[in-house]
């Protein structure tokens, strides 16, 4: 499977990492190199495994519900590029 | 032999080239009761400072983790124990990865390969009124999902304000099977779907603030063809709306199938002013999420005691109230309507443990006590006559002391003033009379003075003895039994 | 915490050098039972590193100094010996790897869109390590986000390796991506030092400047603060001169954490106490499928001692087969850039770091910032895992690999079966120059070894065992079963003693 320079044009847009047109077609080669070499996966038998998803063998543990965090407004925004009157500030977006 | 009513005709929608027939499915996103978030402990409740319930790992900073609430969980759990729904004991949590100011993370933690609970179902009918209307609604799935914070576009002329406080609250998303028909059935799937939320004290079902909320899937077709596309309008708040998204989506897809175009599946949003839907701007990359397990949860496994747990705390549910109300001889639609809202519920359960005859209960409740609630714009929560004196007012006319014409009376009294009903028919008199000596002398007096009328009755105008009944009553203020003066009218009458 | 300190504080020169060459070439259990017992004082020892980080800057291992932590440490250590209330690591001042959050002090995981975030909270690991006692000399250098064998993607440069070739001063690797922790602990200019290790990242470093450095079983350390690559990978780990110091350090580092839900519930050994290098009843397995071709002379030659050196401590060695090794780094590329694509969405120029506006609004806003602010090895791993997570990729690629994976982590539940610890090389090679691996794919394959370990979770060490005909470590590689980091610590001080290695980088800088 190779990607074509449209494909690695969705996936920027999709993962939005702003790319030139001459980075997109630079990336190209690089993606379809290393894709090239892991699609080597597909000659291993794996039928009947079970993805590994979880690495250690533990039961998820679940908390109490007790208010233990918050109020902290300040510290949240401390390292905003843009906060104003206590909400993080963005451009503005048209739904 | 019974007749059998005439099931109501189906829901169609009239076209051009014949009748289309509507598919509708509910997402319903229902905010869990609880009091921290389902994976920070930060706070839930509404109406706070803007990012003061925001904890670090509602922001996002780097290096956090997710933790989850058993209180969610529990509350998801108890949910589908009540809709009949399959509990899975073991589920997983998935990322759903998209690009949103209000989703820090830049995904939302879901569950999209294994799902908490279930295909379960509901009983809904969309029409109160008429039994044959009764339908089971299929529920595919819920699962437990964190919501996203919230946007606000008109603070300031170049920027949009983004508020955390309600990233990470627990949602369940209810999905229906797409077994609706017609707006009425959507309507009454919702408001079913609403009550027992309430009832298992899950979610508060509030649509106005937002705490339920639901994305409506309609597609259209001749009767008896496959699955048309469809389309799904989101975040819609209220019954009345949805009701209106399923009438106005239908129609809009019938015209434009008739006219040769084709239904896009898209996302809509209603617009309640103008009363239609419109296509979002067109994402086409929006709907490849990337699915896949949160490396950083471990799978979720409840064992039998939680299950247990969960299942003996659900209190008794709508159906089965209903089931118990018409054993003890309450009508069909009165149970229904007694059983519709969990605190209704529970103000009439409380009226029955105070000692009231159901029957005579439930119509007073439906017809005196609503109507009354209804005239001072109050909720039965706020109800001015509790339980035990309703029951106290309802033995009074059972046991013949007052008439149901004095009740209301009473009932009026026992508003206003607060008093108790054996304290108001004692204080002022109201009490009826069953002395047939007196109530014998009044009817003479009546029948002696309306001669002609007697004539015509006994000539064969039957109805005339209403006329006597309410003539007798008149003359003795309503305080005389109905029965007796029946009695001996019909007596005196020879009828 | 500039980077250029003044040191005209600290006492003369001479008396200086004398302190430098004495106290930095100690071993944190030098130092430790040395300060205990009165030969020095914690600000002598904190004064010391301090002065030896200043005049290291050509390295680049540090990104930021922190020399007034070390000191206040160093004061509170003093007067706790004074008091008796000693705790484990009072007197010692390590370095941090950027990739921990520390409370008010700039963390950047060696990338420039996290320039100038101030976390208002500490990581679990090196709060731990500061409640150990512990002081903090700075934060170190590492390949952006932890991704990279090399320290060349970092957004502050890349760190020089200490080490150089016999007869060349062509700049090195120190490996990566805990590269600055390596050079820092090679150079002498920390006695110990933090690490995360998601396919190597501590264990290829160690081998390439000849110290140590464990990975220790999946969850034994809290990933809460360290700044997240690939969660169902990321470990954080010592790096030391010798084993009995990242013993006692892991012993600090480890322990259940309830805020992180991967977190093992398990105690936390006492690993120290109970280093032992005699291997008798030990079975040492060799895996057959790890001598690969084209791997210079001098590495397996070395493995082949390394066998011997066991062998001489009671252990037998076993031929095992770990059938699926191949496939362990392609999985690994598949797995990792995933979780890493989905790891690093959250860096969008909202709520912290780096803000570029483009044209666009909001979404413009977020392509240009995370243009400006992610360099080129970080653009290409998000893109592979963005690419591997698609519709209609995900079954064929991550799901696949996922599978691999268990099928890896099941070899390695066999082989155990038949041995105790299992023995490989740690690295294809020993450390390369910089600027010389310009092939990404070519960069992956430095992890050939130290992968499988890291996809099934297993605590692995690497110990320095000699230097190749160019002078440059070589590095000896340790797997255990899971929880068992006693067994590669122990078998890794088995090696230590045997190889004798001595070796240390000429101070060229």
């Amino acid at each position: 499977m190779s990607v074509t320079s449209e494909q690695v044009r969705h996936i920027a847009k999709l993962a939005r990492i702003g790319m030139s047109e001459a980075e997109i077609e630079a990336l190209v080669p690089e993606l379809n190199n290393i894709l090239g070499w892991v699609e080597q996966l597909s000659e291993v038998n794996t039928e009947g495994v079970e993805p590994l998803t979880a690495v250690i063998d533990q039961k998820l543990r679940l908390r109490d519900d007790i208010v233990t965090e918050g109020e902290i407004r300040n510290e949240v925004l401390a390292n905003a590029p843009e906060a104003q009157h206590g909400f993080f500030a963005v451009p503005k977006v048209i739904e | 032999m019974v007749a059998v009513a005439e099931l109501a005709a189906p829901f169609r929608i009239k076209g051009e080239t014949g009748d289309w027939e509507v598919v509708v499915g509910l997402e319903v996103h229902a905010q869990i009761v609880s009091n921290a978030k389902l994976f920070s402990g930060a706070a839930t409740a509404f109406g706070a400072e803007p990012n003061t319930q925001v904890s670090l790992i509602d922001a996002a900073m780097p290096g956090m983790l997710p933790v989850p609430n058993s209180a969610c969980i529990r509350q998801a759990v108890r949910t589908g124990i009540a809709l009949d729904a399959k509990i899975n004991r073991w589920s997983r949590f998935d990322r759903k990865n998209y690009f949103y100011a209000d989703l820090p993370q830049g995904y939302q933690i879901s569950q999209l390969y294994h799902p908490l609970v279930g295909e379960g179902e509901i009983e809904i009918l969309a029409d109160e009124k008429d039994l044959s209307t009764a339908k089971r609604i299929g529920i595919e799935r819920i699962h437990v999902e964190q919501d996203a914070g919230k946007l606000m576009h008109d603070q300031h002329p170049t920027l949009s304000y983004v508020d955390l406080n309600r990233c990470g609250v627990a949602l369940m998303e209810i999905v229906s099977r797409p077994d609706m028909r017609s707006p009425a059935e959507a309507g009454a799937y919702l408001r079913k779907l609403r009550s027992i939320l309430r009832y298992v004290g899950s979610c508060d079902g509030n649509m106005e603030e937002g705490s339920m909320r639901a994305d409506v899937n309609v597609s259209v077709r001749k009767p008896g063809a496959g699955f048309g596309t469809r389309t799904e309008t989101k975040n819609v708040n209220s019954v009345r709306f949805v009701m209106a998204v399923v009438e106005h989506e239908a129609k809009r897809q019938v015209e434009l199938l008739e006219s040769g175009g084709e239904v896009a599946q898209e996302t809509r949003l209603f617009d309640p002013d103008k009363g239609v839907t419109r296509s979002l701007r067109s994402k086409e990359d929006a709907h490849d999420y990337r699915y896949f397990p949160d490396p950083d949860l471990l799978p979720l496994e409840l064992d039998d005691g939680f299950l247990e747990e969960c299942r003996s705390s659900l209190p008794e549910l709508p159906d089965a109230k209903q089931k118990r109300y018409q054993q003890l001889g309450i009508t069909p639609y009165n149970a229904s309507v007694l059983t519709a809202e969990v605190e209704t519920a529970l103000w009439f359960d409380a009226l029955l443990n105070a000692g009231a005859e159901p029957k005579q209960a439930s119509n007073w409740v439906v017809a005196e006590l609503f109507g009354a609630l209804n005239r001072r714009g109050e909720s039965i929560d706020h109800s001015p006559v509790t339980p035990a004196a309703a029951s106290e007012l309802l033995g009074l006319v059972a046991n013949g002391t007052i008439s149901g014409t004095i009740a209301k009376q009473v009932f009026e009294i026992m508003l206003e003033s607060g008093e108790g009903a054996a304290h108001i028919v004692e204080s002022r008199g109201l009490k009826q009379t069953s002395d047939t000596g007196a109530i014998d002398a009044e009817i003479d007096k009546i029948l002696a003075a309306n001669a002609d009328k007697v004539e015509q009755y006994k000539g064969g105008k039957q109805q005339l003895f209403g006329f006597f009944v309410g003539q007798t009553m008149k003359a003795m203020a309503g305080k005389a039994n109905p029965q007796v003066v029946n009695e001996r009218l019909r007596e005196k009458l020879g009828a | 915490m500039r980077r250029k300190r003044n040191t005209g504080s600290l006492r003369s020169p001479r008396s200086l050098s004398e302190a430098v060459s004495d106290l930095n070439s100690k071993t944190i259990a030098e130092l430790r039972d040395g300060f205990r017992a009165g030969h020095f004082s914690a600000r002598e020892i904190a004064e010391n590193f301090n002065a030896a980080v200043a005049g290291a800057r050509t390295l680049n291992a540090y990104t930021l100094e922190t020399p007034d932590d070390a000191l206040a440490a160093a004061d509170t250590a003093d007067q706790a010996r004074a008091s008796g209330d000693l705790l484990p690591l009072s007197g010692i001042p390590i370095g941090i790897k950027d990739l921990f959050a520390t409370r008010g002090v700039e963390t950047t995981a060696g990338s420039k869109i996290l320039a100038g975030f101030r976390p208002p909270y500490e990581s679990t690991v090196t709060a731990k390590l500061r409640q150990a006692g512990a002081g903090m000399l700075g934060k170190l250098n590492m390949d952006e986000f932890a991704m990279g064998s090399s320290n060349e993607t970092s957004a502050h440069g890349p760190v020089i390796s200490p080490w150089r070739r016999k007869g060349s001063n062509v700049g090195l690797t120190p490996g990566g991506s805990s590269g600055g922790s390596a050079a820092a602990v090679a150079a002498q200019i920390a006695p110990g030092a933090t690490g995360t290790d998601t396919g190597g990242s501590i264990r290829q470093p160690a081998a390439f400047a000849g110290i140590a450095g464990i990975k220790p079983t999946y969850g034994r350390c809290s990933r809460w603060g360290v700044v997240a690559f690939a969660s169902s990978l990321d470990q954080a780990g010592p790096m030391a001169k010798t084993v009995r110091d990242c013993a006692i350090l892991l012993e600090a580092m480890a322990g259940f954490d309830p805020k992180d839900s991967t977190s093992l519930d398990a105690p936390v050994p006492l690993w120290e106490a109970n280093l032992s290098s005699d291997l008798r009843g030990k079975r040492v397995g060799i895996p057959r499928e790890y001598r690969i071709e084209g791997v210079p002379d001098d590495v397996n030659r070395l493995w082949e001692r390394g066998i011997e050196w066991l062998k001489d401590a009671g252990a037998v060695p076993v031929e095992i087969s770990l059938p699926h090794t191949r496939y362990a780094l392609p999985a690994y590329y598949i797995i990792a850039p995933a979780e890493a694509s989905s790891n690093l969405a959250r860096y969008d120029g909202v709520r912290y770091g780096l803000r570029e506006r483009g044209p666009g609004g909001l979404d413009g806003m977020y392509s240009a910032t995370r243009e400006a602010g992610f360099g080129a090895e970080v653009k290409r791993r998000i893109m592979i895992g963005t690419y591997v997570l698609s519709a209609g990729f995900y079954d064929a690629y991550f799901t696949k690999a996922q599978k691999v994976r268990a099928l890896i982590k099941q070899d390695f539940r066999k082989a155990f079966e038949l041995c105790d610890v299992i023995l490989t090389p740690t690295t294809p090679s020993a450390a390369f120059g910089i600027g010389e691996t310009t092939d990404p794919l070519a960069m992956y394959l430095n992890d050939v070894f130290a992968v499988p370990a890291s996809l099934a979770g297993l605590p692995a060490m690497s110990v320095p065992g000699a230097c190749d005909k160019e002078g440059l470590p070589l590095g000896l590689h340790l797997i255990a079963n899971e929880l068992d980091e006693q067994m590669v610590l122990n078998a890794g001080l088995a090696i230590e003693e045997r190889a004798g290695f001595t070796a240390r980088p000429e101070k060229w800088w």
